[in-house]
This record gives structure tokens, sequence and C-alpha cells, in this order.
């Protein structure tokens, strides 16, 4: 009879325990995001896809088309492709495609890529990545830098 | 031509009784999804309108969008009427309620009764659907709602007995009447009738729960383990009418509770009593019924027959035994 009473009491105490511990919560600050109208800030080392690097001056990209980054990718996405143009020293990039559908972002492009100081691929901050075609994601990089400089 | 003032006051009342059950369901459903956002500390609805207060309009006009399927095999007429089953006995109950000493649709002498009467026509339109919607999971969960239904009947009536008997009437503008005064003279803490009357209220709030179906009682509708229970046949306003009629009904559970135990409109300092303190009360308890849910997994179904059976029922006739025995020495 005792340990039924207690039972009850323990059992009715733990109740009003559980339901201190969620009108705390909801009183508490909402923690989430609001995502479309907030994006969390994203860490310097997140891999998104590769992009070109624009050459701080010119605003050109930076790459030599030495294709290093071509023959490094273990899965064949990269595509470079340059001219010799009169008067311009080395080579001028004319084609840089990237297939994202098979880049596993090993991250091997951008560590083989022989252009100092600053390499002349890096990942990109973009996570925002929806499409209705598999097109889609073959970037032509060329044209992304370009359409950023504008 | 002559109208009878009292036809014409009946029909306003009854619009805004049916108004103010609709306005309700509509708006608890937001209250539920903002409270239930906040204590997982989320926002909640918040694009529809300022503070997300559009979103009922919106939910509204999709249900009513969405085709009413009527799937082969059912039973024509037991499917198509549950939901009304449900939801009139719900607006019917409001009638009875006296949200203030004036305002109030009928006043009847045995207002509890018809209450309580009207009530359990409720689980008789769950029982129903279910039955004629031929879905198995919704037999199932037909059984449990009925057996719920059944075992928490007797812990609730056996306490609101106590307090008629503590009132000696079933009016329910005559129990708040009585409880005038302040909050020492509420039923809750009517000690001198009964020293257990603060865990009868609380017998009575559990019994309300399970009475309309909430979590952590909510057996009809468990949906990891029966789909939607009862209503998995159920579709666009059909559905609709449901839920109305559930949250009609927790609306009716909350007034209840405030009459009899909160009282009523009485002012806890014993100022200014009116019909602003009886929605206080009652709101404050539906923000209870709310929180309650988002704060407790639901019970098995045996741990729900045993606590009724073994824990609300006894305690609940010695809070009878006792109160008849108080009343009979002092
Ligand atoms: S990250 Fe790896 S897989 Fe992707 S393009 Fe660069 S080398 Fe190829
Ligand atoms: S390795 Fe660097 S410089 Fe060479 S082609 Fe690739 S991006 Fe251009």
């Amino acid at each position: 009879m005792s340990d039924y009473l207690k039972e009850i009491i323990s059992g009715t105490w733990s109740l009003f325990v559980g339901l201190g511990i969620t009108i705390r919560y909801f009183f508490q600050p909402v923690v989430t995001v609001q995502y479309p109208h907030q994006t969390l800030p994203m860490t310097p080392r997140f891999r998104g896809h590769t992009e070109l690097v624009p050459d701080p001056e010119s605003g050109g990209p930076l790459c030599i088309v030495c294709g290093m980054c071509e023959k490094a990718c273990p899965s064949n996405c990269i595509t470079v492709r340059g001219e010799k143009r009169e008067g311009v020293k080395g080579k001028v990039l004319t084609e840089y495609t990237l297939d994202f559908t098979r880049c596993s972002l090993c991250g091997l492009c951008v560590e083989s890529c022989p252009v100092t100081p600053t390499k002349a691929i890096t990942f990109s901050r973009d996570y925002n990545l929806a499409g209705v075609s598999k097109e889609a994601y073959i970037f032509d990089l060329k044209k992304r830098l370009e359409a950023e400089n504008r | 031509m002559h109208v009878d003032p009292e036809i014409l006051r009946l029909v306003a009342f009854l619009v805004g009784v049916i108004a103010f059950a609709a306005l309700n369901a509509a708006y608890l459903v937001w209250l539920e999804r903002k409270e239930a956002a906040h204590i997982q500390r989320r926002i909640g609805p918040k694009e529809v309108g300022p503070f997300g207060l559009l979103q009922p309009l919106v939910d509204g006009i999709k249900l009513m969008t969405k085709q009413l399927i009527v799937p082969a095999g059912v039973d024509p007429v037991l499917f198509k009427i549950a939901p009304i089953l449900v939801m009139v006995p719900a607006i019917m109950s409001f009638v009875a309620i006296p949200f203030s000493d004036t305002l109030v649709a009928r006043n009847l002498d045995l207002g509890l009764l018809v209450i309580f009467a009207f009530a359990s026509v409720n689980v008789l339109g769950l029982l129903l659907g279910a039955w004629g919607s031929r879905n198995k999971y919704a037999v199932i969960s037909a059984a449990r709602v009925v057996s719920q239904n059944v075992a928490y009947e007797i812990p609730m009536l056996v306490t609101v007995v106590t307090l008629v008997m503590i009132s000696g009437t079933m009016n329910l503008s005559e129990i708040v009447g009585l409880q005038m005064g302040g909050f020492w003279h509420w039923n809750i803490l009517n000690l001198a009738a009964s020293p257990l009357m603060p865990v009868a209220f609380l017998i009575f709030f559990v019994c309300m729960l399970a009475e309309t179906n909430r979590a952590p009682f909510d057996m009809a509708e468990a949906e990891s383990e029966l789909v939607a229970g009862a209503f998995t046949e159920y579709s666009g306003m059909g559905f609709g009418v449901f839920f109305m009629g559930e949250y009609a009904n927790i609306v009716i559970g909350a007034s209840v509770a405030t009459i009899l135990f909160l009282g009523g409109w009485d002012c806890p300092f014993g100022l200014f009593p009116g019909v602003h303190w009886f929605l206080i009360k009652m709101y404050f308890l539906i923000f209870t019924v709310i929180w309650i849910r988002w704060t407790f997994p639901r019970t098995t179904f045996y741990g729900l027959l045993n606590l009724s059976w073994k824990i609300l029922i006894p305690i609940s006739f010695v809070n009878l035994i006792l109160t008849s025995a108080m009343l009979k020495v002092f």
C-alpha cells in the first residue's frame, strides 16, 4: 500500500519536472536559422565545387593552362583548353569545364595547381545547388568567373 | 409580425456559439503549432500573415479544395455521418456553458448532465467513423477509443459526482456562484469539503485529456502504430471536421474544468469578475493541454488502462467517500 502511494506521488512529481523542463525551453530564445532569410556562414575549409580564382588586378583567370588539374583529377571531370595569342606570354584560357556530376571533391586538382602564390582554382562556398537536369551540373567555370566580374 | 425575443436570443447565441467554436478550432491549431515550435525552440508558422496568423485560413482553404474521397467498400452512411456526429455534440455542449453570469445561451438546471451526455456521443462518432471505414487500423483504433473512454469516464464522473455533492446542484451557473469571492473559495482549494480537492482536479484534468484523445493518451490516432487511426480513410474536409470537433471538445473540457474547479468567471482576488477571467482560465488550461502534449510521449495502451483502473478510479472513490463523510460530519 505504501509502495503504491509512493509510486503515484513520485510518478506525479516526475510529470511536473518534465513540464518544468519544457516550459523553460518555451521561454528560451529560438535557436533555428530561418533558412531562406538567414544563412549560416560557411567555414573556411568548406568544399563546394571548384571555381577559378581571378587575378586581383585584371580580374581574368590566374590559370596558365598547364593542364595539371586535368591530369590529376581521378574522375576525369575537368576539361582545360587554351590557345597561344599574339603578344601574350603563355597560353590564354579558352575553356574550363567542370563535370560536377562526377566530382568527388577530393581536392587533387586544387593541390596540383602550380600557380603561386595563390592557386588558380579553389573550392567555392556555394552549397545552394538544385537543378532539374544533369546538364545543369556541367559547369563552365570560365563563364562563371566572367559573370562574377560583371 | 411578432417574434418571441427568446427565440431571437437563442438564434443569436447559436450563431455566436458556432462562430466561437470554429474560430477556436482554427486558432487552437495555430496556438498548438506555435507552442510546439517554441518548446522545441523553433518559431513555428511565421510566413503567412504577421506571426503566421493567417495560417489557419490557408490551411482551411487547402483542406476545402482537396477532393473528398469516399473509398470503395466503406459504409457510405456511417462514413459520412461520423464527422458530423463528432462536431455537432461539441457545438451543442457550448449552449449549456455559462461564460459569465449573463452570457449563457441556455441556463439549464441539468447543464452538467447535458454536457456529459453530449460528450459521450463524441466517442460514438469516432467509433462509427472507424467502423464504417472498413480499415483494420481504423477498427483497432475504434476498439481502443471505446475502451479508453469507458475507462476514463468512470473516474471523471465520480469526481464530478463529488463536486455535485458539495455544490448540491447541477446548474453550472449556480456551481460557479458558490465559488465567488476569490481563489480561496474555488473548488480546487475547497479543503473544508475534502482535503483531496486538488487531487480531484488533477484526476479530472487527466480524464479530460483522455476523453478528448489528447497526447499522451492519443491512442485513437497513434500515428506510429495506426497510420491515422480512425481518420485513416478520411480526406479533405471530412478529416477537417473531425479535427475541428477535437479542438471544440478540448475547449469544452477546459471550460468545464474552469467552471467546476477554478471558479468560472470569478476573479482570483475578488475584483471585477467577468467573462475575461473565464477566458483567461480556460485558455490557460488549453495552453497546459498543448504543453502536456509536447512534453510527454504517448503511453502504451496497457499503461493507459492501468492508470485509470488502478490509480484514478480508486483515488476518486476515496475522494467521494471522504467528501460524503465530511459533508455528513460537519
Ligand atoms: S576535386 Fe577531385 S574529382 Fe573534383 S575536379 Fe578536383 S580532382 Fe577532380
Ligand atoms: S593546374 Fe591550375 S594553372 Fe594548371 S590548368 Fe589547372 S587551374 Fe590552370
